[in-house]
This record gives C-alpha cells, structure tokens and sequence, in this order.
C-alpha cells in the first residue's frame, strides 16, 4: 500500500516538473523580448521605415519588415490554399479504392513537412534562377509557398478525414455529384480551414531560412513583386547582430513585434473557429 | 406478389477484398410496401442495401457482380448515370447527418443541385416535405436556424425530407431508428407506414418487433445468403426455414 502511494506521488511530481518547464520557458521566451525589447518600442518603430541612420541607432522603423513579413506570408498562404485544397480533396475524395497510392501520396507529404525551411529556400531559389527571377517579394513568396504546402495539405487532409463518411453517404444519396459531396464537405470543415490557414500563416511569418536569399532585403516597402521586400525575421536577425546596443535592443522591440502578430492573429482565429462551427455534427 | 417487382436482384455478388460477403442474392421487392431486412451482425444486411443505390461502390476493393433492375434498368450497367440512380432512392442512415446548412437549405439542397432554383418553387417543396416528415410546425419559425440546433429525432425527420425533396421511388431505411429515442422512433415508424401509399421503402433492422409493426414483408439474411423471404406474419409466425426459425426465437443472433 505504501509503494502504491509513493509510486504515485513520485510520477504525479514527474509531471508537474515537466509542466512547470514547459510553461516556464514560454513565460520565459515571451518575458525576455519583453523586457529586452519595451524600452526601445516606441510607434516610430511600426509607422516608419529606416532612416539613413537606422543601423547605427538613429531614426526609423521596422515598417518594411512588417509589411513585407505580411505580403510574403499572406501571399504564400493564399497561394498554397489554393494548390492544397485541390489535393486535399482530391486524395480523400477522388481516390476511393486506391489505398496504396493515397498512403504513399501521404507518406510524401509527411516527408515534405519535415524538410528543413533552409531547403525550400535553396530549392525556390532554383526555381528562381531557372526563370531568372531575382531576390524579391514574389521569389519569397515562392519558396514560402513550397514551405506552408505540406502544413496545409496535411492539416486539411486530417481534418476532412474527421468527417463522417455517412455525411458523404447523405449527399451522394441526394444524387449529388462528386464535386458537389466535395462542396458539402468543404463547408463542413470550414473552421479546420481556418485552423490550416493560422497554422501555414504563423510559420509563413516567422521563417527566416526560406526568405533568406529569395526574398532579399529592402528599406523600402515594396510597391511591386519584383522589388526585394524586407521580412521581420530577417530584421530581427540583422539587428541583434549589431554591435550597436540600440539596435540590439529595437531586434528585441522586434521580436516582439512579430510575437504580437502571431498572438493577435492566433486569438482572431480562434473566434473565428468558433463562430464558423455552428454546424458541428 | 404478383405485380410488377420495383427492385430486382439478380445473381449478385458481393467480395469485399478477399470475403464473399453477398452470396448469389436474387429476389423481387414489390413496389409500394414496406419490406424489412433482418438478419445477425455482420451478415451483409446493410451492404445489400447499399448495393441498390450503388453507395457500395465507395467501398475499397469492392466487386460487384450479377444485376439490380430497379423499374427494368440495370443500374449497374456501365452507361448509367449514377446520379441518376441516387435521385430516385432516399437513403435514411443509423444517425441523422444534417448538411453544415440551414433547416430550409438542407431540404432545399437535392432540388437545388438538381436544377430548380426559383424561390416560390423551392419554397413550396420545403413546406411539403417537412409537412410530409410532421415538422413544418416545429421548425416553420426558425427555418434558417442551423439543422444540427435541431433534437436528434428533428434531425432524423429532417434527413427523410430532405431524401423525399429530390423525389425519390423508393426509401431506404439503415437502421434509421437505432440512435433515436423512443418517441421519435415511433414517429419514425408511423412515417414509414404512411409513406408506402406513394414509396417502396426498404429497411435494415435488427428489431424484429420493428420489423413487424412496419413491415409487409421479411427478408431474412444469414452468412450472406437470403434464407427466406416471404410475408412479415409467415415469416416472424410461421418461418419455413430452420435458421430462420431460430434466428426469430433468440437462439442466433
């Protein structure tokens, strides 16, 4: 009875250690860029752009960084949605009966997802010289594109596999098309589509290895495709690398930044998944 | 039985991978009755069912051979279109599965995809059939409420008219009543009664009782094979069969 109740409470203690790490370095991580980063945030640093003398600790902001982290993950995660939903679809909806190829096609995908981002970069950065594109917003958005489209494919893939096969029955049974099951389904999933989409965004928006040489790197906001843009990974990592100790710290103001962005797009959607799953079966 | 069969099967078979699940199935559903499937677990109940409105073609490594006429076509014939096939059959499953849509837009639905798309039209069909289902009174001031707001018993009404929008021949029923409780499933059961004036419905079930106070006829499965068919009395009462005789007092299930 006794090494019963010692067995218990020594994995219980386990476990509350493990938590306590866990949620520690998450307190952690977020109060360092806090404390590091506050002292040098100021609103000049997301309304304004560099100034001539930003890198040495002068006037400016971060704007193009922030406004090109959201071109770039923006335009990927729209441009991998609409090559992932296809294949989604297709794999669980076309493919009935052909269990062999449908595994391997997963297996690819997860083989996809655990690709390193720096790979994507050098292989979007191929593609680029092959059509003798030059580092600019549309390269990022690229090789951005070829990282959120094994998240995207795998998340919605779980999530149309979470719908009873009896509902596909229901609408077949109405004498429905494919297309028009696959329509129904769609809708359906709504909210895990939501869920892809937060999910390719917020990696989309804090990589920096697959920007690294096929987005470049620009002052300016960029006003076209083909001028280099600027992402706030990228400029976290310039500024920390200063030995300027303002601009170190504008890299904290930085991080944080982009952490706020994460959390405030994160929080977005969860309302939105909530307001979207009115339909729950 | 001597008009004109509704449904009929001819010599079909049924492997699903390497197991024979539908063993040489013939027999002739009349048109406008009630006619019950019963039989054990796992005895292939159900994908007979399916095979009539060709959802068994879904199944990974199906094979399907023999024919089903259903009003003298062959729906198995390759130059069918399915679709076609499904419009005249509703399908009632074990759960009600409303579409991610309103009330008015799921019974809306099959008339939509097939092609009507006027208001006063859709209007009008919506009203008939959730009048049709005993639910017009229950949900005519919430039409554009979500359909999964409704109980589960609403729900299940909901799917049969939703199934009779598209203007089907025949009900298929697959243990429509299991999940319900059982006010709705005598609610359930006094529709089907009501309906055979217009549709043949044929139901899976496991409730003999079920089976009776519905059914005109039983059609007893058993390991795949079609052990006896015959009128409900004869075949509950008076079983010519052993297995049928002892699948009815309790001895195999």
């Amino acid at each position: 009875m006794r090494r019963r109740k010692i067995e218990e409470l020594f994995f219980k203690l386990l476990m509350v250690l493990a938590t306590i790490i866990v949620s520690g370095s998450f307190f952690l991580i977020v109060g360092t860029i806090f404390f590091k980063g506050v002292p040098y945030m100021n609103l000049d640093m997301i309304t304004k752009t560099p100034g001539g003398g930003f890198y040495i600790g002068k006037e400016g902001g971060i704007l193009n960084a922030i406004i090109g982290s959201f071109y770039v993950a923006g335009g990927a995660t729209v441009l991998g949605l609409l090559i992932s939903i296809p294949v989604a679809i297709f794999i669980n909806m076309y493919m009935d009966g052909k269990t062999f190829l449908v595994g391997t096609l997963r297996m690819a995908f997860d083989v996809l997802f655990g690709i390193p981002s720096i790979v994507y970069g050098a292989f979007g950065f191929l593609i680029m010289i092959y059509f003798g594109i030059r580092a600019s917003l549309l390269g990022g958005i690229i090789a951005v594109t070829l990282l959120v489209i094994p998240i995207l494919v795998r998340t919605l893939d779980e999530v149309i596999r979470t719908v009873p096969l009896e509902l596909r029955d229901a609408t077949l049974s109405l004498g429905s098309t494919r297309w028009e099951m696959a329509k129904v389904v769609l809708r359906q999933i709504r909210p895990g589509i939501f869920t892809a989409i937060l999910l390719s965004f917020g990696r989309a928006i804090g990589d920096v290895a697959s920007v690294l040489f096929t987005a470049g790197f620009s002052d300016n906001i960029p006003t076209s495709l083909h001028e280099p843009a600027a992402t706030l990974p990228l400029a976290i990592f310039f500024q920390l690398s200063s030995p300027v100790e303002e601009v170190q710290g504008r890299g904290y103001a930085s991080a944080l930044i982009l952490t706020i962005i994460v959390l405030i797009i994160t929080v977005l959607s969860e309302i939105l998944i909530k307001k979207l799953s009115k339909h729950k079966l | 039985m001597t008009q004109t069969p509704h449904i009929s099967v001819q010599n079909l078979n049924v492997h699903i991978g390497n197991q024979h699940i539908l063993k040489d199935i013939s027999i002739n559903i009349p048109d406008k009755k009630v006619i019950s499937i019963i039989g054990p677990s796992g005895c292939g109940k159900t994908t007979l069912l399916k095979s009539f409105n060709r959802l068994l073609d879904n199944t990974p490594d199906v094979k399907i051979t023999g024919k089903v006429l259903v009003d003298g076509d062959n729906i198995y014939d390759p130059n069918i279109e399915v679709t076609h096939i499904r419009k005249k059959m509703g399908l009632l499953s074990q759960r009600p599965y409303p579409l991610p849509m309103s009330i008015y837009d799921n019974v809306a639905y099959g008339p939509r995809i097939h092609g009507i798309r006027k208001k006063s039209e859709l209007d009008q069909l919506v009203e008939e059939q959730l009048k049709a289902t005993g639910l017009w009174n229950e949900v005519k001031d919430r039409l554009n409420a979500s359909a999964t707001r409704l109980s589960i018993g609403q729900q299940q009404r909901l799917c049969l008219a939703r199934g009779l929008a598209v203007g089907p021949e025949i009900i298929l029923g697959d243990e429509s009543t299991s999940a319900l409780d059982p006010v709705s499933t005598s609610i359930i059961e006094d529709l089907f009664i009501s309906l055979k004036e217009k549709y043949t419905i044929v139901l899976v079930t496991h409730i003999l009782r079920q089976a009776r106070r519905v059914s005109d006829y039983i059609i007893f499965v058993y390991m795949g094979k079609i052990i006896e068919f015959g009128p409900t009395e004869e075949v509950l009462l008076n079983p010519k069969q052993e297995l049928t005789q002892e699948y009815v007092k309790g001895y195999i299930s």
